[in-house]
């Protein structure tokens, strides 16, 4: 059912953790379809240096996850910021089509983390945890 | 190790079952309904097939139908029964029933009947007193499992059978999971039609059957011949019905005993070693071979998925539910919250589990959990 790629990011996901006091943190996904992703950011001098993930969910959240954390890792914000969910399933070898909403959500979280990222530079202010509205809507 | 715990979705053929068919590939291979000795042969074990069946739920051997399965059982008896009288359209389920049976219902309430779905507690059972409050004379129809394949729950099928009775409503029970773990006597639980699978009881695929009151005149689904005395027709699979039989004689009450005992030490094992697990549905009534688990904060593919790595077979919800991605229909309607659904997994035995795998799973099951955990937020 998994691709080889797929199972090896599983059973050995990279970057799994959460970084303190990180540069961006975001979260996307719901309890209801089983999916829930945290993606932290670290950046310095515009580029990515630490990213690390946690994922509530099923064989294909996580190695997405797990593979977009070492697709962006020491990428600029710009590359970053372009990222598709296509080039994480192509990475991954392949999704079953009733899974590719995993690949979706982890670059969702990612972009999440960014805009994270960015309001704060521009704002200089702590943004509201997003973790608290997604509790909310469960 | 290899360990098989997905018997609920199907089970390993017993040798003593493929023994028993070869000859109907080889030597009686002839058609049932032919009349020369190739075809006598044919006959005479379909008929002692059916025979064998009939026994085993005290009903009459012509109140046997062989079907192609579990849901070609369910999609008759519904059907069937529903058509029996064109004044009556209404019709009650439960919420947790096979998709066989659920979505044969919601077919028919697009063609005009009225179905009423009644809920579970959180043990998966039915309250009688909603059934009781929802029959009326309208009801042509009642049809709730005999014992539910996700959580194991064993609802009281003689109370409701006299229930409907009373109510002039007819009766079918799905009993694919408990043929041969509980016992079943369609006179006594006032049963009209039950619904039986072959392959959950270390029998061939392809086959089933139906058990249908002699006296109905139900609706046919498929239109041909006059086998299975005119109600389904076909050549007949004898060599399926053989080993269908053969494999229902195979299981004796010390098999379910020992199945018991096994099971028991799987949930007690798990709950003991594993932090924050909780056994989803009934302790007691609850099928010999059923466990049904929630690991708080993570997801049961996951756990499945690591298991599947050590060699350990197991599901999450059922095999049929592994499309979708909603939590399983049954741990909804039992008032799971969606997370605590979304985290469960189901462990069958059968006969042919062993202490060792048992002992294997409880050794590799905290760690995996632990693993799983290290990934997620929660």
């Amino acid at each position: 059912m998994y691709s080889k790629k797929v199972m090896q990011h599983f059973e050995n996901p990279r970057n799994v953790g959460i970084i303190k006091n990180p540069s961006g943190f975001g979260e996307k996904g719901n309890l209801r379809c089983g999916d829930v992703m945290d993606i932290y950011i670290k950046v310095e001098n515009d580029k990515i240096v630490d990213i690390k993930f946690k994922t509530f969910g099923c064989v294909a959240a996580i190695a997405s996850t797990s593979v977009l954390t070492e697709m962006v890792k020491g990428k600029t914000i710009l590359e970053a910021e372009q990222l598709t969910k296509n080039e994480v399933v192509k990475e991954l070898g392949e999704l079953p089509p009733v899974k590719l909403h995993c690949s979706l959500l982890a670059v969702d979280a990612l972009h999440e983390a960014i805009k994270n990222y960015k309001d704060k530079q521009n704002k200089g202010e702590e943004k509201e945890s997003i973790l608290k509205t997604c509790s909310e809507e469960i | 190790m290899k360990v098989y715990l997905d018997n609920g979705a199907s089970t390993k053929v017993d040798e003593k079952v493929v023994k028993e068919m070869i000859p109907y590939f080889t030597e009686k291979y002839g058609n049932a309904s032919s009349l020369h000795s190739f075809g006598r042969y044919a006959l005479e074990g379909l008929e002692k097939a059916r025979r064998t069946i009939a026994k085993k739920i005290n009903s009459r051997a012509d109140e046997i139908i062989f079907t192609s399965g579990g849901t070609e059982s369910d999609n008759l008896a519904i059907y069937g029964a529903a058509h029996i009288n064109p004044k009556k359209k209404h019709l009650i389920t439960s919420a947790i029933e096979h998709p066989a049976v659920l979505k044969t219902f919601q077919n028919l309430e697009k063609k005009g009947f009225k179905v009423t779905y009644l809920g579970v507690d959180k043990g998966g059972f039915v309250d009688i007193r909603e059934l009781e409050e929802s029959l009326t004379k309208e009801t042509v129809l009642v049809s709730i499992m005999h014992a539910n394949n996700e959580v194991g729950a064993i609802q009281n099928i003689r109370e409701i059978g006299m229930l409907c009775h009373k109510y002039g409503a007819l009766f079918h029970t799905d009993a694919v999971q408990s043929l041969t773990k509980v016992p079943i006597n369609v006179k006594k639980d006032h049963i009209d039609l039950a619904s039986f699978s072959s392959h959950k009881i270390h029998g061939p695929k392809g086959v089933g059957a139906l058990f249908v009151r002699h006296d109905l005149d139900l609706e046919k689904l498929m239109h041909g011949g006059k086998h299975e005395f005119d109600r389904r027709p076909g050549t007949e699979n004898v060599s399926g019905a053989v080993g269908f039989a053969k494999s229902v004689t195979l299981v004796k009450d010390k098999d379910v005993k020992r199945i018991k005992k096994l099971r028991d030490k799987l949930i007690d094992g798990i709950l003991k070693e594993v932090k924050d697990s909780i056994l989803n549905g009934s302790r007691e009534r609850r099928l010999c071979n059923n466990v049904n688990i929630s690991f708080k904060g993570i997801e049961g593919e996951t756990v499945g998925t690591y298991l599947d790595i050590k060699g350990i077979a197991t599901s999450t919800g059922s095999a049929c539910a592994s499309k979708s991605l909603n939590p399983s229909h049954v741990l909804v309607a039992m008032g799971l919250k969606v997370e605590q659904a979304h985290g469960s997994i189901r462990m069958t035995l059968s006969k042919f589990t062993t202490e060792k795998e048992i002992d294997y799973v409880l050794k590799v099951l905290p760690g995996i959990v632990k693993k799983a955990r290290r990934i997620s937020m929660f």
